[in-house]
């Protein structure tokens, strides 16, 4: 998996998405553009400023700071260029799959079949998918079967069935019918389907800034307009204290230098690069194969304290599996092994082949044979709630039965058997341990008892474990009854669980966990679970359920895998993380840049012996006052690039408890952001005062 | 220094660590209850005030009425009454005025000349109480916005008026008016003895009722005083004990208020993080201008710094007050600021300069600081993954403007008023001395005035129409342009919801957030106001070791 998934990160890097990049970096240079990001508006006007002022008086100094002002904006624009290209990149495949389709409209009454184009489709159309069609919308099947093919959006290869009524009638635009056909009503207009909106999040033109992302950018404002008041006053605070020393004028203290100081003060850093973050965060949900309705809702994911669980599927494997038989009454082992073996031969549900697994593994000696000609096969149905098998033994037809306790209990009743009496210990032993018993029986004897038992995810218990770590408790559904949920709860680590549970009971569940100030998550696909995935905080409808779930959710998953909640949340963090770490970074860097800068820009002032007096705090000892301003202003530029792969794909968030990833990401980036810049500037200094460049 | 300078550090730190956080946590049961009692019932009732909750408009509005008409009539007694031997011109009377009601107490004339003993008592030791009470009201209105929930109400802006005064202010003014007196403050109506000197010249001794206002203007966070030198006068301050208690009382209430904060929101823990933010943030200042304060000046070949400090109490007492009076907003002084080290100078400067929030005015400091904790938390919390949040109130985008609009309106008015003095010869011209000396002259009183401190650099000739006119501007925005976005955001929380605390939350009691809080407040402190103190009192600092004379 995740060589694979480095296989694609790679890929994503590609010569092209790199030159579109880089082709879009002066696209970006609109106004209109540059006006939503008020850091890279300012850091522009600064730029303009400082290429009119070297106009003015063109040397080598003015000239590069320009030329850099201007590429601190160009590296910001490239790096949300970058990260919608990937994004792009990710969705293209899906959105060519629903271009330039037709669409054969069907008319129920009539039995007629029109072809239209797909820009035609509205909601409410019926359609008809024949083999070999793309489903060209999203829509709920009305009348038949059929298995699709959803490679195209999850990746996943194997068709899935798709049928009307029950739970798996949702259909995807994009997705192709494999075989039969199927009747489907439109549930989208066109623009709004799953794909769009999943385009949508990820290209930077449509993206709406999430609430988090609009509150840090007015705060990056805020800050920034105190700066300005900063620079301004210097101005004049220089000039004052010029004239007092005995200058007519201070030369440094000129709108190179002073724009200079502005944008290496304001933060260019987080400003360039928190589209870039937004963005990338929605396509890494997309590789996980998860499409939000809306960037609020994942970053609403990373605030999720409450996880609701179905138990089958996320908790316990699907199915139940035969954990041990108990023989009753007179009945030997290997004689109910034996049996059970006959019974279970023609029993294709898991159950049935975990069943015949431990009997090939624990049975000792032959096993029985049996003649084609002369065995009938029972299945399963309703109505007797057993299966089993008819053996014509010549004198006599064997009758060998499998199936919930009381209905053989009463088949052996009425054949004239008695029920052992350990039959009832054996049968309460295996519910209080959560499992399920069923009772073999042949020839109307009572031979046993099989315990099913659910079996719990490999390794489901640490992550439950990682995640009360980092502040968030999980609660298990279940229909089982009480007893069998407290025990499968226990053993799986949960914190609460919720047995016998209903559509209603989840939906008080959730709606009391918000009351108590908690904000919940859950994954769901019936259409019974459609309210509480509304009510949810953040509800993940799986792909394969129905459309009320598909619209109810603000989350749908592609894979249909109830444990992808889990990677949601981490997304999420990540995303919040990521901003937070760059924002600390952003401010750290400020306090070297006005080591270098206010030094130099003073310079001049009481000189004694070729040194101002304020050149003492220029702890580098930079070269020249000139190529110190330099220096901060291609270090801030640079950083901007340096930081582009860490914003696209997030600060490395592991499960570590809260307070070991504040130290850890306030020492990396805290810490770290005022020790890197006085570094990476001495050593810019020295760069470019050897190139000559200055 | 000597042993005898840590025994007196040691001696003020003792009651402000013992005494002053067990009276903040009474104060909160004294004071913390929603309903009013009896007695207050019907108090309101016969003078006709609304006693319920009231939104944060409300209150709002109540309290600006409440100032203009105080101004109003503080005016009117200042410069109508023309009883006082240097009647003041009206931008002198309308600056003063507005210094009182803001808690700023700057003071651009001298007391004993400028107003007449029972104007002292009813126009500047009135609003001393008022002025230190609606600090304390505004707190009470946050601290309940964020108890709330799903409410529109942040209290009752008379109940807390009446309370703080009633049940704190009054009593502690009156039990350390008396101690003073008994030191030898004086507190008569009589206004002047006039004497013959030995060399047989007329001359007159100014007298007032200074021991009643000197209590509140020390506990109030108020700072003005009844003479013009403040408590650097012998009336105002005869004795060691009497600079003793008035030292003490300046820090106590703004320090016993942040456990109130505390307890009141049943976090002792956090109340005390941020006692220790604010107690290290101090203690550095004292120790960096005791360090330079000790040194010796090359300009003057080697002799210790000596000019205007009052030598009956020594340096080191010096030191503690002007750290303490900047640090909280008060303002007053016993020694004159101007005649500090330049680095002593900077610590006052920068203490007041970060916006009165190490201990600062009373209740006022507290509030400020939650600006502070909401920054830090906005910016820093990100880092744990969660949509930051405070006392489980999530904090949002219009919460963070809110909290921008009160760091930038005192900042951005100390900045521009600095640049206004420098580009206009009025604002040159009144300057003592040129050069970065004169800056920080310019700087200090903006900062002063903006973030309602109201201590002086002294050598600023402030009584010109320009600073008169501009520093009361200053005052205004530095007092409402924070009380305004704090009772907003106290309607905002109210109006929340309250958050399950859960592991997945930075906690706001660690040692790491009190290192996160601080490192925002310096960083926020330091990229705001280092190039104008590089300027000032650094330049000037390494221009006297250069020994250079100007």
């Amino acid at each position: 998996m995740s060589r694979k998934k480095k296989a694609e990160e790679l890929e994503l890097w590609t010569k092209d998405i790199v030159a579109e990049a880089m082709g879009m970096s002066f696209k970006k240079l609109h106004p209109g553009a540059l006006f939503k990001n008020p850091i890279i508006f300012a850091t522009t006007l600064c730029a303009a400023l400082a290429t009119l002022a070297m106009i003015e008086a063109p040397d080598a100094f003015s000239i590069q700071i320009s030329a850099w002002l201007w590429f601190t904006v160009l590296f910001a624009n490239f790096s949300e260029a970058l990260a919608e290209g990937r994004g792009k990149a990710q969705a293209s495949g899906l959105k060519k799959s629903t271009q330039n389709l037709k669409a054969l409209l069907y008319d129920v009454e009539t039995k007629q079949e029109k072809e239209i184009d797909v820009s035609l489709l509205k909601k409410g159309d019926i359609i008809i998918c024949h083999p070999g069609d793309v489903i060209p919308q999203d829509g709920e099947v009305i009348e038949g079967v059929a298995s699709v093919d959803e490679s195209a959006i999850t990746g996943e290869s194997a068709p899935v069935i798709r049928e009307s009524g029950g739970d798996r009638s949702a259909v995807t635009g994009g997705t192709m019918v494999k075989s039969d056909w199927l009747i489907i009503q439109v549930t989208s207009e066109k623009g709004e389907s799953f794909v769009d909106r999943m385009v949508n999040l990820i290209e930077g033109a449509k993206r709406e800034k999430t609430p988090n992302e609009i509150a840090l950018t007015l705060v990056l404002s805020g800050l920034t307009l105190i700066l300005l008041c900063v620079v301004l006053s210097l101005k004049f605070q220089g000039d004052a204290i010029a004239k007092d020393a005995g200058m007519t004028q201070l030369n440094e203290l000129s709108l190179i230098s002073l724009t200079s100081l502005f944008v290496c003060l304001i933060p260019t850093t987080i400003g360039g690069l928190l589209s870039a973050i937004g963005i990338s965060g929605m396509g890494r949900l997309v590789k996980e194969g998860v499409i939000a309705k809306s960037g609020r809702a994942v970053e609403a994911a990373g605030d999720i304290s409450v996880l609701l669980l179905d138990k089958t599927g996320t908790i316990t494997y699907g199915s139940r599996r035969a954990f041990e038989m108990y023989p009753v009454g007179e009945a030997h082992y290997d004689e109910l092994l034996r049996k059970t073996f006959l019974a279970s031969i023609a029993d294709e549900t898991p159950e049935g082949r975990s069943i015949i697994e431990f009997c090939q593994k624990n049975l000792r000696g032959d096993f029985p044979k049996t003649d084609r000609h002369k065995t009938f096969f029972i299945p399963f149905s309703a109505e007797t709630r057993m299966s089993g098998v008819d053996i014509d033994r010549g004198d006599h037809v064997a009758q060998i039965r499998k199936g919930a306790v009381d209905a053989i209990c009463q088949h052996v009743q009425a054949k004239g058997g008695l029920i052992p009496q350990d039959v009832q210990e054996i049968v309460v032993k295996i519910s209080k341990e959560g499992g399920t018993p069923l009772a073999v029986a042949a020839d109307g004897i009572l031979l046993g008892v099989i315990y099913l038992k659910d079996i719990i995810k490999k390794d489901i218990k640490e992550k439950f474990a990682e995640l009360r770590l980092i502040g968030i408790r999980t609660i298990m559904i279940t229909g089982d009854n009480h007893l069998t949920a407290a025990s499968i709860a226990s053993e799986a680590g949960v914190d609460d669980f919720i047995s016998e549970a209903t559509p209603e009971s989840k939906l008080a569940k959730i709606r009391s966990e918000q009351m108590l100030g908690n904000l919940v998550a859950m994954t769901g696909d019936g259409t019974n679970d459609a309210p509480a995935l509304a009510q949810a905080d953040v509800g993940v409808a799986m792909n394969s359920g129905t459309q009320a779930a598909h619209e109810a959710g603000n989350m749908v998953d592609l894979d249909s895998n109830p444990t992808k909640l889990i990677t949601i949340v981490q997304v999420g963090k990540q995303l919040l993380i990521t901003r937070g770490a760059l924002t600390t970074f952003s401010f750290a860097n400020d306090i070297a840049k006005y080591f270098v800068i206010l030094p130099a820009i003073f310079s001049a002032i009481y000189v004694s012996e070729g040194h101002g007096i304020l050149q003492q705090l220029d702890l580098m000892r930079l070269t020249s006052p000139q190529s110190a301003i330099l220096s901060a202003v291609i270090f801030n530029a640079l950083v901007i690039i340096a930081l582009t792969p860490l914003a696209l794909q997030g600060v490395k968030s592991s499960n570590l408890p809260v307070e070991k990833l504040l130290k850890r990401n306030v020492l990396i980036f805290g810490v770290g952001g005022v020790i890197i810049p006085f570094v990476a500037i001495k050593l810019i200094d020295m760069l470019i005062t050897n190139l000559g460049l200055i | 220094m000597q042993w005898k300078d840590i025994l007196e550090i040691l001696l003020f730190a003792l009651p402000l660590l013992l005494l002053a956080p067990r009276f903040g946590y009474w104060l909160a049961h004294r004071l913390d209850q929603e309903q009013p009692t009896n007695f207050e019932y019907n108090f309101f009732k016969f003078f006709g005030f609304r006693f319920g909750p009231q939104t944060a408009k409300e209150y709002f509005k109540d309290l600006l009425i409440f100032h203009l008409l105080g101004l109003l009539a503080f005016f009117l007694i200042i410069y109508g009454i023309r009883l006082a031997t240097e009647p003041m011109s009206w931008h002198l009377a309308l600056n003063t005025a507005v210094s009182f009601i803001t808690n700023t107490n700057w003071q651009a004339y001298s007391g004993e000349v400028s107003l007449a003993p029972l104007m002292q008592m009813l126009a500047p030791t009135v609003q001393n109480f008022l002025s230190a009470a609606t600090g304390m009201a505004v707190m009470f209105a946050l601290i309940r916005g964020l108890r709330n929930k799903d409410s529109n109400t942040v209290g009752n802006y008379w109940l807390d008026l009446f309370r703080s005064i009633g049940y704190v202010l009054l009593p502690l003014s009156i039990f350390l008016a008396f101690i003073l007196m008994s030191q030898g403050v004086v507190q008569t109506f009589d206004s002047v003895i006039n004497y013959v000197t030995l060399e047989g010249q007329h001359a007159q001794l100014q007298l007032g009722p200074v021991a009643s206002q000197l209590a509140i203007k020390q506990l109030g966070t108020n700072g003005g005083g009844h003479f013009g030198v403040n408590s650097a006068h012998p009336f105002e301050n005869p004795t060691a004990l009497s600079n003793y208690l008035q030292l003490v009382a300046i820090l106590f209430l703004p320090i016993a208020l942040v456990f109130t904060y505390g307890e009141m929101l049943g976090r002792r823990k956090h109340a005390w993080t941020i006692f220790s933010v604010m107690a290290s943030i101090y203690g550095i200042g004292i120790v960096v201008s005791l360090l330079a304060e000790h040194s010796s000046n090359p300009a003057l070949q080697g002799m210790p710094f000596l000019e205007g400090k009052e030598w009956r109490f020594g340096k080191t007492a010096s030191i503690l007050w002007s750290t303490a009076t900047t640090a909280a907003s008060n303002g007053s002084v016993n020694a004159m600021h101007s005649s500090l080290s330049p680095i002593a100078g900077m610590v006052a400067l920068f203490n007041i300069l970060l916006g009165e929030i190490i201990f600062g005015g009373v209740g006022a400091g507290m509030y400020g600081m939650v600006i502070f904790i909401l920054l830090t938390l906005f910016l820093c919390g990100l880092m744990v993954g969660r949509t930051p949040e405070y006392l489980g109130k999530k904090i949002e985008a219009y919460d963070m403007k809110l909290v921008l609009l009160a760091l930038i309106a005192p900042s951005c008015t100390v900045l521009i008023g600095t640049l206004l003095s420098l580009v206009t010869d009025v604002g040159l011209s009144s300057r003592s001395t040129s050069g970065p000396h004169g800056l920080s002259e310019v700087l200090y009183a903006w900062g002063s005035a903006s973030n309602n401190n109201g201590s002086a650099f002294a050598g600023l000739n402030a009584n010109t129409i320009f600073y008169n006119v501009g520093l009361s501007i200053a005052m205004l925005i530095g007092r409402f342009g924070v009380i305004f976005p704090v009772l907003w955001l106290a309607q905002s929380f109210s109006k929340k919801k309250i958050l399950a605390g859960n592991a997945g939350q930075m906690s706001i009691e660690s040692w790491m957030f009190g290192f996160l809080l601080f490192s925002i407040i310096a960083i926020v402190g330091a990229l705001t106001f280092f190039p104008s103190l590089l300027l000032g009192p650094v330049l000037e600092h390494l221009l006297m070791l250069r020994a250079h004379v100007m």
